[in-house]
């Protein structure tokens, strides 16, 4: 607030105050020397002059006592800040302490327990629903189920790992997927035969030729990450391709453009997000998805 | 309301008003004790009500007390039916019932809930009953005002004090045991051990109770009631008053039990002050219709058994209305009373209409809009709904969940959830059907809940589904 407007509230503040305390007692009466009136007449109905009752002369008395002292310990008159030093923030700071100090130490017992035993717990379920709710849901779905792109959390199948180390991995440090692109390497007829040989593996119908030859240039190009079966590799993130499961769409073309142009999925790391506790609580929730009664 | 209907001012006692010092503090009353007709029907209306306030909480149903207002929980057990803050705007309506029903019967019979069941009355004659126990009559209660502190005083006054604080106890308790487990409020209370609040609540409520009824008594009609200062518009010439007959009472005097009192040229009161001394508020019922009175008609009691003992025809004071003082005839049926009768049918009608038709059951459906659509491998779309669900009824229940408007769509996670009596549930699914099924980018689909046991427990949501453009 600029020191004008802050002058602007405290001159105006005082003037009221001082206004107001000087009604009061100017006017004040004690005789109750009855029969005066106000002047005032009505309908033949006149206004007795008559002292203000003595418990509302001192409620009021007390309200501007009151307000003075409430002038003095809080912030209202322009920019002083009141001697209590109250603020809004500090006040906000307060309660999510108090809140944290509530749950932190019920999410803390939790902590001292496996993941595979509290996903069995449904008060920690119900946590970690909702934990997956603020956190989690925009990307993998309120369902978890996940989309294009955004892996199914439900189906048992990990491209990282389903353990519970695993998940928390996952959860703390985020993961970064890099499918190469392959477009340059393989070449137009490269991409189709690589396609025919996913497609076989998959047990969908394709030219043999044509999957043959792409059979030979995955065991040069893919099984270092994919395996030579094609199943994948949980510690570089590469999805098993035999299991009918596409993260980026399982049609020819979709395929197709992603052995063309590459894929870079990422999961942000939620280290710096949140605490310690409610990590563990995510991993037990999101382990009991794909491991229904433990 | 025409002019014929209303009621005359009339100015009573001009002398005593121009005397009247504004600032005078409040004359103790002493109201003497007195029986009869009105005074038993007031006895037999006021037991029942009393009985019901201090034992409903003690009532068990279903392994919960009967009626419990459970705050913290946010739950409100009446017999069989929960109810949840949703259920709120219901009882705003049973206050306006509650509300209407106390003009309507003020209109025909004026003040009789002030007379007879409000508890500002009732509590006050239960402290009067006490206080004659211990203090004994009008008389020697005002002898033992005006007499020195002497022992037997300081123990006739300290007895009458300890009934009233253990009246006025059971009455905060009983109250705090609408809102706390009253079998669990009572010895906690005994042995000290209850939380803050229901001690808190308990110590209010036993004061007030003890102030108001032992206490400030009439002043809380005349000065604080704002039901008393204002009922007198609901009045006309019709309703039902406590009234003296001054053209059978005047000239008032007192007289010989044989005289002739007509040939004294008298009327037939008696003038003997009796329903000045029974009045609860204080005031003198022969000077006419006043705000004050509360319509308890001890004064008709009063002065009925003074005119048995005169030999007098009953009812020099009774209820009656400004039509039949005026010689008039008595008209129950006027079109006020019928337009409240009817309003008041109309209004229960539908009140008792929502209660019946309740479904305590709630549904919220939200739609993820993170994604609108996922394009499945298969080509179908899915749309990520969170369900969330609200059993309040006591017992656990599966439910089942569909969905129309979507041919052929099928719900993908849990649809048949099992929520626990009295709790919520939130349930993340998917909903996935053919694109062919969707002929607008944004389709209106209805989600319907009911409850695998009970088909009346229903609830239909709208929702909608959307494909990609």
């Amino acid at each position: 607030m600029s020191s004008f407007w802050s002058n602007w509230i405290i001159i105006l503040t005082s003037i009221t105050i001082i206004g107001i305390t000087w009604l009061l007692f100017a006017n004040r009466k004690k005789d109750k020397d009855a029969g005066e009136t106000t002047g005032h007449v009505y309908d033949g109905i006149e206004e007795y002059d008559n002292p203000l009752p003595a418990w509302w002369f001192f409620m009021f008395t007390i309200t501007i006592v009151w307000g003075l002292g409430y002038l003095a310990a809080y912030p209202g008159m322009g920019n002083y800040t009141g001697f209590l030093g109250w603020t809004k923030e500090g006040q906000h700071d307060q309660e999510v302490a108090k809140a944290e100090a509530k749950y932190r130490a019920m999410r803390d017992r939790y902590l001292a327990l496996p993941v595979e035993e509290i996903a069995k717990d449904a008060a920690v379920l119900k946590m970690g629903q909702r934990l997956f709710g603020n956190n989690c849901a925009q990307c993998h779905g309120a369902d978890a189920r996940g989309g294009y792109g955004f892996p199914n959390l439900t189906d048992n199948d990990w491209l990282w790992g389903g353990t519970p180390a695993a998940i928390k991995h996952t959860l703390i440090n985020g993961r970064q997927a890099a499918m190469p692109a392959w477009g340059s390497v393989l070449g137009d007829q490269g991409i189709k035969e690589m396609t025919a040989h996913l497609l076989t593996l998959n047990k969908r119908t394709a030219d043999p030729q044509l999957a043959a030859a792409g059979a030979q240039k995955f065991g040069m190009y893919c099984a270092a990450c994919h395996m030579p079966d094609g199943t994948g590799n949980q510690m570089m993130g590469a999805p098993n391709l035999t299991d009918g499961i596409w993260l980026y769409g399982g049609s020819e073309g979709d395929i197709a453009q992603t052995l063309r142009a590459g894929r870079n999925g990422i999961m942000p790391a939620q280290a710096k997000l949140l605490s310690e506790d409610k990590i563990h609580i995510l991993t037990a929730y999101v382990y009991s998805l794909s491991n229904k009664g433990g | 309301m025409s002019d014929e209907q209303r009621i005359d001012l009339n100015e009573i006692a001009p002398a005593e008003v121009a005397e009247l010092d504004l600032y005078q503090k409040r004359e103790k009353i002493y109201t003497r004790k007195i029986e009869g007709f009105f005074q038993r029907v007031r006895l037999y209306t006021g037991w029942p009500l009393l009985i019901g306030y201090f034992g409903l909480p003690w009532l068990e149903w279903g392994g919960r007390q009967a009626i419990l207002f459970d705050l913290p929980a946010r739950k409100f057990h009446i017999l069989g039916m929960t109810f949840w803050p949703q259920d709120f705007s219901m009882l705003a309506f049973l206050l306006i019932i509650a509300a209407y029903s106390l003009f309507a019967v003020t209109v025909v019979a004026g003040r009789v809930w002030c007379g007879y069941t409000c508890p500002q009355t009732v509590w006050t004659s239960i402290f009067m009953y006490l206080e004659q126990r211990f203090e004994g009559s009008r008389n020697q209660r005002m002898k033992l005002d005006k007499a020195p502190m002497s022992l037997e005083k300081f123990v006739r006054k300290g007895m009458k004090h300890s009934s009233w604080l253990f009246v006025a106890f059971m009455t905060g308790m009983t109250f705090v045991g609408y809102f706390y487990p009253i079998r669990q409020l009572l010895p906690e209370l005994a042995t000290f051990s209850t939380g803050f609040w229901q001690a808190a609540w308990t110590v209010f409520f036993t004061l007030a109770t003890y102030i108001n009824a032992g206490w400030m008594r009439e002043q809380v009609c005349k000065y604080m009631c704002p039901y008393a200062r204002f009922q007198s518009v609901m009045f006309d010439k019709d309703t039902l008053i406590v009234s003296y007959d001054s053209k059978r009472g005047e000239p008032r005097g007192s007289r010989k039990h044989s005289a002739d009192y007509k040939g004294l040229g008298l009327g037939e009161c008696i003038d003997c002050q009796l329903c000045v001394q029974v009045c609860p508020t204080g005031i003198d019922i022969r000077d006419g219709l006043q705000y004050e009175c509360i319509g308890c008609a001890l004064c008709i009691d009063a002065c009925n058994s003074v005119m048995a003992k005169m030999n007098y025809p009953k009812n020099l004071i009774s209820y009656t209305s400004e039509h039949a003082l005026e010689g008039g005839t008595f008209h129950w049926l006027r079109p006020r009373i019928i337009g409240y009768a009817l309003m008041l049918s109309i209004m229960t009608g539908v009140f008792a209409y929502n209660i019946i038709n309740r479904v305590p059951l709630e549904m919220t459906v939200m739609r993820d809009r993170g994604e609108l659509y996922v394009e499945t491998a298969d080509g179908r779309i899915e749309n990520v709904y969170t369900i969330h669900i609200v059993n309040m009824t006591d017992e656990q229940r599966r439910y089942v969940l569909n969905i129309s408007g979507l041919e052929g769509a099928r719900i993908i996670g849990n649809s048949e959830p099992i929520v626990a009596a009295g709790t919520d549930l939130t349930v993340p699914l998917r909903v996935n059907a053919a694109p062919s099924s969707i002929d607008v980018p944004s389709k209106t689909i209805h989600f319907s809940l009911t409850a695998e046991d009970n088909p009346d427990l229903t609830v239909t949501i709208e929702s909608r589904f959307m494909k990609p453009l």
